[in-house]
């Protein structure tokens, strides 16, 4: 008797180890890349002066958030992907909306909506800051037209890919036209449109970055690493390399917590 | 021909639910019908059962105007179609479903699309589920119930505008066996407390069979009516009906003729 207690008692503890474990499982990878970058910077293999060890680049990250130099620039960054992401989605949904319902418009504007996907953003800053000079605008423009795409295209693919079943039983219940596109098409777009939502914002804040290392700016990101990585700055370069990674995936694990709240039936 | 289809029902109840007269289609240059006719008795639940392919489905989808007609005239209740109040039964619960919608807000939504009060839906979707003894949350999504509840919800809804004809197509199909026979004895019971005609596709004889006032047997196409097999055993019908005399004969016919028509 004592002896089952025991075990059965040894056993939970075991699995509560285990699952312990395994919700660990994500920081591996995180301490083996820090394993490495330590081994590196402090085996000499490499200039100490291009590789300061990962502590000295946290330190200089968290001494950098605090005193206020780098959340002014982080900040500015953060304001600027906002800016653009929400003239992007304010204009690219209904948009998309629109083309994906009727067909023939959609596979009008296709090409158009392709061609400049596959087109690098960055390609055409020269050609923004020629229409739109190298002000704040410019940049937040310049990233909103990346993210419109990318929104538009998901929007109208999600409205187009709706369940024929679905539009058919709105319809034989008396649903109209109009019933069957805001009670149905339109929710049935919604897991493909934060797709292109959370897309969006992620090419986003890669051309603000981009953007305020070309342009060039009083504060962000972009030229806050570019600046660093000028005068050889690397304890700050990668500090804020590291904070413009953070800041990306932030970004789309908000964005994914968003879309499990709102789209709870998605993939279901 | 004119005929007014509010005097005519004044007049007389009509004797047919569903007629179809000299009905063509054909896909992509083959055809599917041609000139096909067929009248169903009033107040009857009718299963369409036939050879694969041989057009049940289009039938059914045709007859409550989901897919239009090449050529013919299809009327309920001696009405056309688009003036007719039907329900309609989705082979897959899941994709007909809205999953963004509350199963209650699924159940109502035939109501709210007429416009109707949000009282009012409240009160004849609890007047429904009562009706029928449904125990279950409605607040919760669709996708969280099993398929039989799931089935049962689209039937509810179906049932909630009060239709006048109900169509289902293969409404088995999709679930398991246990949870078939729960479906089928909810479905015996809204037939014979609502008296809704129904008109149902499946893809097995039993069940063809063991629910139905008429069988509809389909031939290969192009598809022509072999027969109506009248099956009258008492409702409401059990377990027990499978094992009877009446059941065995009749499920015999419709197989021999199934046969006969495979082989041709």
């Amino acid at each position: 008797m004592t002896i089952t207690l025991n075990s059965s008692k040894r056993s939970s503890w075991m699995t509560t180890l285990s699952r312990w474990i395994d919700q660990c499982l994500p920081l591996v990878g995180v301490i083996v890349l820090f394993g490495v970058w330590w081994l590196i910077s402090v085996s000499g293999w490499v200039n100490p002066v291009l590789l300061p060890t990962p502590w000295k680049t946290l330190g200089t990250l968290f001494s950098a958030m605090l005193t206020g130099t780098m959340a002014v620039d982080f900040l500015a960054s953060v304001f600027r992907t906002f800016a653009a992401f929400f003239a992007a989605a304010l204009l690219g949904v209904p948009l998309g909306v629109l083309l994906g319902s009727s067909e023939r418009l959609y596979r009008s504007v296709e090409f158009l909506i392709d061609f400049f996907r596959s087109t690098p953003a960055s390609a055409l800053i020269p050609m923004f800051i020629l229409f739109f000079g190298i002000s704040d605008v410019s940049k937040i423009i310049i990233a909103a037209f990346s993210a419109f795409l990318l929104i538009v295209f998901n929007s109208a693919y999600g409205v187009m890919n709706a369940k024929r079943s679905r539009i058919l039983a709105a319809k034989v219940m008396g649903a109209n036209r109009w019933q069957v596109f805001k009670d149905v098409l339109l929710m049935e777009s919604l897991p493909q449109t934060f797709i292109g939502l959370r897309s969006g914002i992620s090419i986003a804040l890669v051309i603000v970055i981009v953007a305020e290392m070309f342009i060039g700016t009083q504060e962000g990101l972009g030229k806050r690493i570019i600046d660093a990585q000028q005068i050889l700055n690397v304890q700050d370069m990668y500090a804020s390399i590291l904070i413009t990674g953070l800041l990306g995936y932030g970004l789309n694990v908000l964005f994914l917590l968003i879309e499990k709240r709102f789209i709870h039936w998605s993939g279901k | 021909m004119m005929i007014n289809p509010v005097a005519t029902q004044n007049a007389a109840p009509p004797d047919h639910f569903v007629s179809v007269k000299g009905l063509c289609k054909s896909f992509s240059g083959s055809v599917l019908y041609d000139n096909f006719d067929l009248d169903l008795s009033r107040n009857q639940l009718v299963s369409v059962f036939g050879p694969n392919g041989c057009g049940k489905s289009t039938l059914i989808n045709m007859i409550s105007g989901l897919i239009p007609v090449d050529q013919g005239e299809i009327r309920i209740h001696d009405k056309p179609i688009r003036r007719a109040r039907i329900g309609y039964v989705f082979q897959n619960y899941r994709d007909s479903m809205l999953p963004w919608l509350s199963a209650y807000d699924n159940i109502a939504y035939p109501l709210r699309v007429k416009g109707i009060p949000d009282r009012d839906c409240r009160d004849r979707v609890e007047q429904l589920i009562q009706t029928f003894n449904i125990q279950l949350d409605l607040k919760r999504y669709p996708y969280s119930f099993s398929g039989g509840q799931q089935q049962l919800i689209s039937i509810m809804r179906a049932l909630i505008a009060d239709p006048e004809v109900l169509f289902l197509d293969e409404p088995f199909s999709a679930l398991d066996f246990e949870t078939t026979l729960f479906v089928r004895d909810k479905l015996q019971e809204i037939f014979m407390t609502t008296k809704i005609p129904m008109f149902m596709v499946v893809h097995n004889l039993e069940e063809a069979v063991f629910l139905a006032d008429t069988i509809l047997l389909l031939s290969k196409r192009p598809t022509h009516l072999v027969e109506m097999v009248p099956f009258d055993a008492p409702r409401p019908r059990t377990l027990d009906t499978l094992t009877s005399p009446e059941f065995i004969d009749v499920s015999r016919h419709c197989l021999e003729i199934f046969r006969q028509e495979m082989r041709k």
